[in-house]
């Protein structure tokens, strides 16, 4: 990281007061700003908040929601919601770790998509759900995600 | 927007609404919820909104996008008032048509009215609907009416009335009181009586008090708090602020999954309405009052929807709950007294000072009072939010709400209550839903995730789902949960895969057993639930998988075949192209063969072919 990237995190923290009961919003901050939580990163926190790494990577790895490596440009977030469960979302997710060649919670090689599954989105009338980049696709089959992920990959979709 | 400085002030600024929002004048109200959005409800409102623009009927004619309605199934939906005509599925393509004939000559349009499954005939409005005739909508009628991002729709219908007569009518004991005698139980699962805890917090000494929205909406199959805190963010605010006057407390948290981006955006605009005019922040209404709420995102942990590892999470600290031998209204967030409660029960309290406890307590059943809102999934032909009263009984949910099963298939179970839930069988469908009938079927309330499961869902399989998504969502902290799941989960998947055997079914007893007694919160608790009711209802399912080595239902991947059915199959090779594992061999137009040894199960083939000619046995 450089000195740059430092000062963006320092004024992070600073905007957060050094408080600590806002540390996941700010790793959400972090996380949003760089894609990721950079170590560079989280070692600052430790020391400007004055908290332990032990305690920061506690909490850092807890969460679904962060990241200790890069992602991908693009996220699919396949939903295992019980009701997307029931209308057979595994056979989903396992079409798109084929078409993508990656598994869950991996990226591909060219940094282009990430997998990830979810424990329920929360629009379980549509299952099965696949989300692009924050954008809901319904009533998904192993073989319309085939199709989506074409498109997308066309750039017809969502990009 | 200026403050509002008296009770008299919020009547007169409602009395001058009502005019100016008379629900007579022509408008079209667009569903906003995640499911209608998901379904490109956005591009349709963009459609109105371009269409009335050049028409010039922006000023004649409302357009409203509206909380959510419930019936995600048939979204898009779009209600044309004043005649209240709803239409199902509309696209961008519809609008033209929509604004020629019905807004402006009263027409209806056959092809977008929804037409019952069951008699085939057509519905016009939300009342001739089974879906909805069959409910009790107290709590989410308003979404219908209701622009979430606009708190004077809130006000116009009554909004803050609540709040106001508290302030000038009640003393904190007399709502407590209120709410007991409303019978008012804790719409988060537990069934906690909300008068009592909301008692025993303002009791509690120490300083400040909380109260906090838990809103970490986790159970899968379960959307409706969602949906509440989408649709219409005001009345769960409104509701905390009742509960915090009750409680004594002049700070609020609503913590809201990370999933739930528009739930989070929408009340965060309404803490920004409320507090400009006066009905959150300090002086409230002039009565000297002070409440501020803050908005806390949360991280993508299903434990901490449970109430200590929630309060840990404000806190900053890792989401891991803590024993319960110290009651959090006494010791909670920052050690200080706090009342957690679920934003489906927030929203329920306005009602209740609004209507009063007794008009309240008439609805519902002798131990569970008024409704409850249901987000009834899977197998069904009405998918969708169902707002019922306690004690309606499962048939009616099914059969007259929900449409019945999915293409004709038969109901094998109910799954209530998420992972901490039961698998509920055909046979007692006739049973009243309410707290404590469920508790003794082996299940409970949960948070009203009602995943409907026909004859093409395998038991044992939906035992495994929840195992392994408990395994992966325990915290870790204590080891009958940690350990107890990942053994579980082992076992559930060896009986899946055709390697089980007899002793194994007393095994997942044991440590069901353990779990039950040994865990630390109700994560590790009631893990055992899905199993042990599963097992309980459906042994014979489990014997086929460890005795015959089957699957009845055809889903566990161990025990099925795919084959290609000789008679059926026209060579046609779309099969073959898909196959990721070229396991399919054939000539063109010649019956195809499946290779046994190279295929993974995937159904692909199956998907692809246009003639049902591969089988799955």
């Amino acid at each position: 990281m450089n000195e740059t990237d430092i000062s963006k995190i320092d004024s992070m923290i600073d905007r957060y007061n050094a408080d600590k009961e806002l540390l996941v919003s700010l790793f959400k901050e972090i996380q949003a700003k760089f894609g990721y939580l950079p170590q560079d990163a989280l070692s600052r926190v430790s020391e400007r908040l004055g908290i332990s790494m032990g305690q920061v990577y506690g909490v850092a790895t807890f969460y679904k929601a962060f990241d200790l490596r890069p992602r991908g440009r693009h996220r699919i977030g396949v939903c295992l919601g019980t009701a997307c469960h029931v209308r057979r979302a595994e056979e989903v997710l396992q079409r798109v770790e084929r078409e993508l060649g990656i598994r869950d919670g991996e990226s591909t090689k060219d940094m282009q998509y990430s997998l990830r599954t979810v424990n329920c989105l929360g629009a379980c009338a549509l299952g099965p759900i696949v989300m692009i980049d924050g954008e809901y696709h319904g009533r998904m089959t192993s073989k319309k995600v085939a199709e989506l992920l074409k498109k997308h990959r066309s750039g017809k979709v969502g990009t | 927007m200026r403050a509002l400085r008296s009770v008299g002030e919020l009547d007169a600024a409602r009395a001058a609404l009502r005019d100016q929002r008379r629900l007579d004048r022509p408008c079209i109200t667009i569903c906003s919820g995640t499911g209608c959005h998901a379904l490109e409800g956005g591009k349709v409102y963009e459609a109105f909104e371009e269409e009335l623009r050049k028409r010039r009927l922006g000023d004649r004619i409302g357009l409203k996008p509206t909380g959510c309605r419930g019936f995600c199934e048939r979204g898009p939906i779009v209600v044309v008032r004043p005649q209240g005509i709803l239409y199902q599925r509309v696209e961008a393509g519809h609008v033209p048509d929509i604004i020629s004939r019905t807004v402006l000559k009263g027409e209806i349009i056959e092809d977008l009215l929804y037409v019952d499954p069951t008699t085939g005939e057509k519905a016009v409005a939300m009342g001739d609907m089974a879906f909805y005739r069959g409910q009790e909508r107290v709590i989410m009628g308003d979404n219908d009416e209701l622009n979430p991002g606009d708190i004077w729709d809130y006000i116009a219908i009554g909004g803050y009335g609540a709040l106001g007569k508290v302030l000038t009518k009640m003393t904190p004991s007399q709502v407590i009181e209120e709410i007991k005698l409303s019978g008012l139980r804790g719409r988060g699962g537990g069934g906690f009586p909300t008068g009592r805890k909301w008692e025993s917090c303002r009791l509690a000494k120490g300083e400040p008090k909380y109260v906090i929205c838990n809103a970490d909406e986790g159970d899968p199959g379960a959307y409706s708090n969602r949906s509440l805190l989408e649709g219409n963010p005001h009345k769960v605010l409104e509701g905390m602020a009742i509960g915090a006057y009750a409680v004594g407390s002049s700070r609020g948290y609503v913590y809201v999954r990370t999933e739930y981006p528009l739930a989070t955006k929408n009340v965060q605009i309404a803490i920004k309405q409320a507090g400009e005019l006066g009905l959150l922040g300090r002086n409230i209404l002039g009565f000297g009052f002070d409440f501020s709420v803050k908005v806390v995102s949360g991280g993508g942990a299903f434990v901490c929807g449970e109430s200590t590892a929630l309060m840990a999470s404000i806190e900053g600290r890792r989401g891991e709950p803590r024993p319960k031998y110290v009651h959090s209204v006494t010791r909670g967030l920052w050690d200080k007294p706090t009342s957690l409660n679920n934003v489906e029960t927030w929203a329920n309290v306005p009602l209740i000072i609004e209507r009063g406890a007794e008009w309240y307590s008439q609805i519902g059943t002798i131990g569970s009072k008024g409704t409850k809102v249901f987000s009834l999934v899977g197998k069904i032909n009405n998918t969708g939010l169902v707002e019922v009263p306690m004690g309606t009984t499962f048939q009616q949910m099914i059969y007259n709400i929900g449409g019945g099963i999915r293409d004709g298939k038969k109901l094998k179970a109910v799954q209530i209550g998420g992972p901490s839930g039961g698998c509920i069988p055909s046979h007692l469908m006739g049973m009243p839903i309410d707290y404590d009938a469920l508790t003794q079927v082996g299940s409970m309330m949960g948070s009203g995730g009602m995943v409907v499961m026909d004859e093409d869902t395998c038991m044992v399989d939906i035992a495994r789902y929840f195992v392994n998504f408990l395994k992966d969502e325990s915290c870790g902290k204590c080891t009958p949960c940690r350990e107890g799941l990942y053994q579980m989960a082992e076992i559930l998947e060896d009986i899946s895969a055709g390697r089980g055997t007899g002793p194994q079914l007393e095994l997942l007893q044991q440590l069901a057993d353990v779990m039950r007694d040994a865990s630390l919160c109700a994560l590790g608790q009631t893990a055992a639930n899905p199993v042990l009711t599963t097992v309980r209802h459906f042994k014979d399912e489990y014997e086929s998988h460890i005795h015959d080595r089957k699957c009845p239902a055809r889903v566990c991947r161990g025990l099925i075949k795919y084959s290609v059915d000789p008679g059926k199959c026209t060579g046609c090779g779309r099969c073959l192209k898909v196959c990721p594992e070229d396991a399919i061999k054939g000539e063109k137009k010649k019956p195809h063969e499946i290779d046994p040894a190279r295929c993974i199960k995937c159904g692909a083939c199956r998907d692809e072919c246009k003639f049902d000619a591969v089988l799955k046995v």
